[in-house]
This record gives structure tokens, C-alpha cells and sequence, in this order.
């Protein structure tokens, strides 16, 4: 498939954002990619969005969104695969530039939560599990997650305090992010004082919801080569899938899907895990995080506790994760979230990082996790 | 009837719908392919493997392993007043898993992974119209009828 390269990043601010309608969210994130760009927006010839349309009051978004940027009549749609609505958006976006229908696309990644209640919000996310056999016992998202972490902990002796230090890791980066949802440091002990939400989960094992947008440009490998700035390219494009219901898991201590998704993804493009120098992966608890070191080969299987501990994924150790301090610090705006980890890399691979950069960063990596590891999306980044 | 299983139902239709009946008449069901004899818990009506439609149920004995569990303290909503709550999954010594609340046979610091349970089908007492469901309880204890 022909080459298909991002020339073009934009990110909103992510928090509690009762100043703005989802739309106004999205022009945010998508005024800044076009600037970044240097692009006319006529030429822009499609949109799609990311998104999970339960949380919105306003049915079919793409349309609104659309109308609202100024793009009609050029076409707009959407992608929903829980939380990784924002990476299948942008590999929605690839496959159009990558068959010839598309030659300049603006994907962007929305998602205003706030709009629900928290206890809806909790039951709506509990439903990402299988509603016949396991909802009606009253699971919750967090509570999915417990179960794999109680399991990890169980096989290959993970500590409480290991998890922990993924979350005191991220709000460490979080704090050097101005559009993150939290933007200071914690300690254990203040994350251990916090209250229960799902054994062994306190809260400050979860990440928040929130709202915000983020929004990459991808043009065709003809018109990259032409860009006014810097090019980032979409080399490595997997997605994976894994039974919807925990019940038929081949085991609760890693996600199938990252593990099929990243090996697809590392093979097209002709990397392995040592080549990665900074990744972003999805931490919408902490124990997902120490899963996916493993699930991506960033250390061996049950070894993910270790490598959190030795501060391996820090700038400096053997492969930097969240350095702008995750979902768990800045806010997870479900379908925003893939998106915002692409503009991330590519900002780190185009070495605009500021204080949180990896220093000769020119290979990196996206790993996007939908529900509870249904579906995993895995993008490896490269830099001109 | 399906809308039976569970104190909060998402999903009252179902081609499995007889599973509920059966366990509020003590029996645990899993669903057997009749073309090629694949079993599945949870009970499936069609097969993904030669595609059949036709099935059959077979009891299973409800021994069981526990794989995971967790203490639920912040629930959803139509569970506000039963939290805080535990669930575990167990892997079924007959073939597949189920999730579901530990009953009162079990003290909460004897919870341990791989611990041996039994799964009980059980019914809700306080709710009128009948619901059933099954709880995770000590090896031996048996389901007697109301
Ligand atoms: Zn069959």
C-alpha cells in the first residue's frame, strides 16, 4: 500500500470543558492541525471522525462536526470501537488515502462526556463487558481491570506498589503537559490514602473521564513529499480483536489483541520492540499499562511489574511510555484518546516535545486499547 | 424467561431463554451443538464452528476454580444499594467460565485464586416476580428448592 504521512497535528485542551459543545471542541484541535499543516482546508476532500456516540445528547456527530468546520459537501463519517474510536478514525483515514479514493484527510477525535452523570457513565462503561452473562452482576470497567490485575499479581507476583508507579510516573509527565487533565505530581502514599473503587484499584489507579479532541492531517505520500513542515509517516497499521466477554479469555493477565496488533504492526514495519524510543500506551488503569509493556515486548511476559520499578519506562530507561503522562493524568475523552496519541508521537518524532522530549526519538509507537482489550489498534511511527 | 436471570437484565431476549427455567429449578445448563457436539458456557444457541443453529442443553455439575475476583466499591447504576459487592470468575471443571457474586458460604478473607467453589443456583427472595441467578459457595453446598 502506498506511503501515507502526517503533516499535520492539533490538540485541544483535555479536562472538564462545560465552556464548550463537542463540535467547538473539535474545530480546537483541528484549527491547530491546520495551521500546523499549512494547508488550505479545500483541500481537504474527507473527514472522519472518532467517537462513541452514547455519551452525546446530539445523535450522528460526523454531520454536526462537518457543518461546523466549514467542510460541506465534502464527506464525513464515523468510527466507534470503544475506547479506541480515535485510532480506527485514523486507520479508517489511511486505507482511504492509501487506495487512491482519499488524497487529503482531517481525522479527528472528539468526545464531551460530561454531558451524563457519573453513575451513568459507570453503568454505561460496566456495558462494554458482556451484558447477558456478566452485567447483570453489576460489573464496572474499573472492575474488569481488577480482575486482570488481581490475576497478574496472582501469577507472577506483581506488588500494589508497582502498580502505583505507573500512575506516580504519568502524573510526574502529566505535570510538564499543559493540555492534560492533571497537571501535578503525586506520591504512594497519597495514591494508597485514596479511596477504594474496585480491589486492588483506589483511585488513583483510574484514569478520568474527560472532555477535548484532538486532530491529525494525513495526506497521500505525493502531496506529503510536498508539505510545507515536517513529515511524520503511518508505517506500521494493525488492529486486533479479542472475544468481547472476559469468559473467553485465553487468561486475565494480558490482552491477546495488543499482542496479535503490535506483532502485525512491528512486522510491517520492519521494526521490533528494541527500535521503539518512545511509545504511548493506553493506561486507563494502571495495571493496563504494566500489561502492555509486556503485550508490545517492551520486557518479557510477568516482568512488567520489574520494569516499572527499575523506572524503565522514564526518559533515560530502555523504552520511555506516557511521557506526556498518559490518560491517567491527561483525561481519557474515550474517543479522543487515539488520536491524541498519535499527535504525541508525532510531536515527539518531529522532536517538539519540549521538557518531556526522548531525546533522537525517530521510530515510535501507538498502542490504543478499546474496552477491556476487544479491540487493540497499533500504529509505528516514523520520522522523514 | 430469560428476563428472569440476574437482578438487572440488559438482555430479555435470547434464543437460550430456557437456561433461566432450568436453573430456578436447580439446574446448571450449558448449551451442546447437536451437528458437532461443541459445548459452550455460556450457553450459545448457534455454533461458530460448523455454524449450526440446533442445540441442545446439558447440565453441568457447577464445580469450579476461581481465576480472579474483585470488590466492587463503586457501582453502577440499579446497584447502588447491594454495593459493596464481590465478584470472582471461575473457570467450570465441565468446560467454560462464568462471573458471578460470592455467597454468604464464603467468608471474604478466605477469598483465594485457584480455590476450590461451587457454583449454586440461587434465587432473589425479595423480588416478586421470579429472578433467578447463581452465586459462588464452598465445595458441597447444595441448592435446595424453595
Ligand atoms: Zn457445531
Amino acid at each position: 500500500m502506498a506511503r501515507v504521512g502526517i503533516i499535520g497535528i492539533g490538540h485541544g485542551e483535555f479536562g472538564r470543558r462545560s465552556d464548550a459543545t463537542v463540535q467547538e471542541l473539535a474545530f480546537e484541535a483541528y484549527r491547530e492541525a491546520i495551521h500546523d499543516a499549512q494547508v488550505d482546508p479545500a483541500d481537504i476532500d474527507g473527514t472522519v471522525i472518532g467517537s462513541v456516540p452514547e455519551y452525546h445528547k446530539q445523535r450522528s456527530l460526523p454531520g454536526v462536526v462537518q457543518e461546523y468546520l466549514g467542510l460541506n459537501p465534502k464527506p464525513t463519517w464515523l468510527t466507534e470501537v470503544a475506547c479506541a474510536s480515535g485510532s480506527a478514525a485514523i486507520r479508517t483515514a489511511w486505507m482511504g488515502i492509501g487506495s487512491g479514493a482519499h488524497k487529503m484527510m482531517a481525522v479527528i477525535g472528539c468526545q464531551k462526556m460530561t454531558e451524563l452523570a457519573t453513575p451513568e457513565i459507570l453503568a454505561l462503561m460496566g456495558r462494554v463487558g458482556e451484558v447477558q452473562w456478566e452485567s447483570v452482576f453489576g460489573t464496572t470497567f474499573p472492575a474488569y481491570y481488577a480482575l486482570f490485575a488481581q490475576s497478574h499479581m496472582h501469577e507472577f507476583g506483581t506488588k500494589r506498589e508497582q502498580l502505583l508507579q505507573v500512575a506516580v510516573k504519568n502524573h510526574y509527565y502529566g505535570a510538564r503537559n499543559p493540555n492534560a487533565l492533571f497537571q501535578k505530581e503525586i506520591t504512594i502514599e497519597k495514591a494508597l490514602a485514596s479511596d477504594p473503587v474496585s480491589d486492588p484499584f483506589q483511585v488513583y489507579d483510574c484514569c478520568a473521564n474527560a472532555d477535548g479532541a484532538a486532530c491529525v492531517i494525513l495526506a497521500s505520500e505525493e502531496i506529503a513529499k510536498k508539505a510545507k513542515g515536517p513529515v511524520v509517516w503511518l508505517d506500521g497499521m494493525a488492529c486486533s480483536t479479542a472475544s468481547m466477554s472476559v469468559l473467553r479469555r485465553p487468561n486475565l493477565t494480558g490482552l491477546p489483541s495488543a499482542e496479535e496488533a503490535s506483532r502485525i504492526a512491528y512486522e510491517m514495519a520492519g521494526v521490533g520492540p528494541k527500535d521503539i524510543k518512545v511509545a504511548e500506551v493506553h493506561d486507563c488503569f494502571t495495571i493496563a499499562e504494566i500489561m502492555a509493556y509486556e503485550d508490545l515486548g517492551f520486557c518479557e511476559r510477568g516482568a512488567g511489574g520489574k520494569f516499572i520499578e527499575e523506572k524503565q519506562s522514564y526518559i533515560g530507561g530502555s523504552t520511555p511510555v506516557n511521557v506526556d503522562g498518559g490518560l491517567k493524568s491527561k483525561g481519557h475523552p474515550i474517543g479522543a484518546t487515539g488520536v491524541s496519541m498519535t499527535v504525541e508521537i508525532a510531536k515527539q518524532l518531529r522532536g517538539e516535545a519540549g521538557e518531556r522530549q526522548v531525546p533522537d526519538a525517530d521510530v515510535g509507537l501507538t498502542h490504543n486499547v478499546g474496552g477491556i482489550g476487544q479491540y487493540c489498534f497499533v500504529q509505528v511511527l516514523r520520522r522523514d | 424467561m430469560f428476563k428472569w436471570f440476574g437482578k438487572v437484565n440488559f438482555s430479555p431476549y435470547t434464543k437460550v431463554t430456557d437456561f433461566a427455567d432450568h436453573l430456578k429449578d436447580g439446574h446448571l445448563m450449558a448449551s451442546k451443538c447437536k451437528q458437532c457436539g461443541q459445548e459452550s458456557f455460556p450457553p450459545k444457541a448457534d455454533c461458530s464452528k460448523c455454524l449450526s443453529g440446533e442445540f441442545e442443553f446439558t447440565e453441568y455439575d457447577g464445580q469450579a476454580t476461581l481465576l480472579s475476583f474483585t470488590k466492587i466499591h463503586a457501582a453502577p447504576t440499579g446497584f447502588e444499594d447491594t454495593v459493596p459487592y464481590t465478584v470472582g470468575v471461575v473457570d467450570l471443571k465441565d468446560g467454560g467460565r462464568l462471573l458471578a457474586w460470592f455467597g454468604e458460604s464464603i467468608a471474604e478473607s478466605d477469598i483465594k485464586i485457584g480455590m476450590d467453589l461451587q457454583v449454586v443456583p440461587q434465587i432473589f427472595e425479595e423480588i416478586k416476580d421470579i429472578k433467578v441467578y447463581y452465586s459462588l459457595e464452598k465445595p458441597g453446598t447444595t441448592w435446595s428448592k424453595v
